[in-house]
């Protein structure tokens, strides 16, 4: 397996959007380089040929019926928005400038 | 009396308000009042609601005064793991990202404690988004075990059971997605069970690995730990992964203490070397006291079980990595502007709040996670792990044929001293080795107290699993495992805990 390089964190963080300082890039590169190496055991498993599981319960296509009940208000959906602006959550500009 | 209300058994206090020799508000003042004298010390708190507790348990009385039929556990108290949302009190999940939150509804497991009638006395600490052993990475500051303030109270739900152990609850609310429930009973001496995954609700709770994370009970004695779960489990039409089924009788189970002709099959891997020597001495000990009540013992081999902490530390950041993305500074939780630009864009905003409202455990785990989803890895990783969780599975229906109840150690070792694992994640990820695999399979798990480590005089856990949906078989084996501890130590293990309350608390309380 190919080591992870302060490159990798950075582009990772990067889709992650979590911004990381120079000193966490560097302290992230040794402690995931640890971890990952433990973690890739798991291709040294009989997995050859084995079913993979994603869930613990066989359970699938699970509805309720589609009826109206009650839900919140807008207000108190809206109460822990950081900002809001008439009954809206307000965010910051989604598009690049230009 | 204030005393003997706090070290009541929850099923004590059910009977003494029955009974009305006690009241609701009685049994609520003399927990608050608990808190106030201990918890500066234990900081097993995040935030203690006492007016809320007080009218809920005022309610009570009033309804019990009128002659309403109440549930049997009306008017006990509960502490609530600060993981699970809960209409008007403030709900961070241990993080910096959500702190002020106050959720506009209840979850599921808070509405039926609060249709029970059990006023909720406050919020547990917990590790950031459950994510610890030792509850170190709360960002509001760890919890301190009452055995030894020095030491951890496990994680994360080192609140939990903290403040069982302390005495500020006889109740408290837990997750489990690797052995957030199990780990802490057992480093504190007390009890807790990880149901079948989907018997009870996640709605309403902060996801950590959908696939594997669970609520539970948690108490200081099997009977109590069964009254809760009963409470809490069930169907739920909000949950789809909520299992549609009656829920097994533990409450029975656990009073009838039943373990003559049960086949106990002690796990090959999960014994041994790797385990303190008094863990293992404890857990000894309490397979002869299985035999003595006329169980037979069997030795089973999970040969898979070896590989599962390493998927586990793939499934588990993959998912994280995913719920983890609903923290985006746009609807509620924190939001935080980069600094030294104008106007920044809606993803600048994102990703200097996650830098600023996460701590490293967190930040390392959706990186990790990330990293085996991305493309060129996912096979490797993700899908290995996948595979790894299959075969996890297929050994524990191997070993559920030649036993009808697996035990182990809870924790490889007793509480460590806070400070010792922080800097290492792998040895803080190893605390969990015996209880991933249950989470893996989505089967049912306890942990209950065997006694103290002759070497450092702390908790030692047992830990039972049972077949999915099996859950009263944990409580038929604990009970009866229980009832001969007890006899033996001449009393409770608690018992032999440090008061706490004399003087002034020893330690600093965190912000």
């Amino acid at each position: 397996m190919a080591e992870l390089t302060r490159e990798d964190v950075r582009h990772l963080a990067g889709l992650a959007r979590i911004e990381l300082s120079d000193a966490e890039q560097d302290r992230m590169v040794g402690e995931l380089g640890v971890i990952l190496e433990s973690v890739a055991t798991v291709q040294q498993s009989p997995i050859e040929g084995v079913e993979p599981m994603s869930h613990p319960m066989p359970i699938v296509n699970v509805t309720r019926p589609d009826v109206v009940r009650p839900s919140l208000t807008p207000e108190a959906a809206l109460a822990g928005a950081p900002e809001v602006d008439q009954q809206r959550f307000s965010v910051p500009r989604i598009l690049d400038q230009e | 009396m204030t005393n003997e209300l706090t070290r009541a058994s929850a099923a004590d206090l059910a009977h003494l308000l029955a009974t009305r020799e006690v009241s609701a508000v009685e049994v609520t003042q003399a927990h608050l009042d608990r808190t106030d004298a201990v918890d500066g010390a234990v900081h097993a708190y995040l935030h203690v609601d006492g007016q809320g507790a007080l009218a809920q348990a005022a309610e009570v009385d009033r309804r019990r005064r009128d002659g309403e039929d109440l549930h049997e556990l009306a008017g006990v108290p509960i502490a609530v793991k600060d993981v699970m949302a809960t209409e008007g009190l403030p709900t961070t999940a241990g993080s910096r990202m959500l702190q002020g939150w106050i959720p506009p509804y209840d979850a599921t497991v808070v509405a039926r404690l609060r249709a029970a009638g059990m006023p909720i006395l406050g919020k547990t600490n917990m590790d950031e988004f459950a994510m610890g052993s030792s509850t170190e990475h709360s960002a509001y500051g760890p919890s301190h075990n009452p055995w030894d303030l020095d030491r951890i109270p496990g994680g994360s739900g080192g609140g939990s059971s903290a403040v069982l152990a302390s005495f500020q609850a006889p109740l408290a609310t837990g997750t489990d997605t690797g052995g957030s429930i199990r780990q802490p009973a057992a480093v504190t001496g007390t009890v807790g069970t990880k149901p079948t995954y989907g018997g009870v609700s996640r709605y309403g709770l902060i996801a950590l690995a959908s696939s594997l994370d669970q609520a539970g009970p948690c108490a200081r004695t099997v009977l109590d730990t069964a009254l809760l779960h009963a409470v809490m489990a069930g169907h739920d039409p909000m949950d789809s992964t909520s299992i549609n089924a009656v829920v097994p009788d533990v409450v029975g189970a656990a009073r009838r203490a039943e373990v003559k002709g049960m086949r106990i099959g002690i796990v090959r891997e999960l014994t041994g070397e790797g385990f303190q020597d008094g863990v293992q001495a404890r857990f000894d000990e309490s397979v002869q006291h299985l035999v003595d009540a006329g169980a037979e013992v069997v030795e089973v081999s999970c040969p898979n079980f070896t590989a599962a902490l390493a998927a586990y530390y793939l499934i588990l950041p993959s998912e994280a990595s995913s719920n983890l993305a609903k923290f985006d500074a746009m609807r509620y939780g924190l939001r935080v502007l980069p600094e030294g630009i104008d106007e920044p864009s809606a993803e600048q905003v994102m990703a200097a709040t996650r830098e600023a409202g996460f701590g490293d455990e967190v930040k390392r785990r959706i990186i990790l996670g990330t990293y085996a989803l991305s493309s060129g890895y996912y096979d490797a990783y993700y899908g290995s792990a996948q595979k790894v969780r299959r075969l996890i599975f297929d050994d524990f229906a191997r070993a559920f044929e030649a036993a009808d109840v697996l035990v182990s150690p809870t924790a490889p070792t007793t509480a460590f001293k806070l400070g010792d694992k922080l800097d290492d994640p792998m040895a803080m990820y190893l605390n969990d080795i015996a209880t991933i695999p249950a989470n893996l399979a989505g089967v049912p798990g306890m942990s209950l107290p065997s006694g103290l480590a002759d070497e450092d005089g702390l908790p030692t856990g047992f830990q039972i699993l049972a077949p999915a949906m099996k859950d009263d078989r944990l409580y038929a084996v604990g009970a009866a495992l229980e009832q001969r501890l007890v006899a033996s130590w001449g009393g409770p293990l608690l018992d032999r805990a440090p008061s706490l309350a004399t003087g002034a608390p020893t330690t600093t309380k965190e912000a």
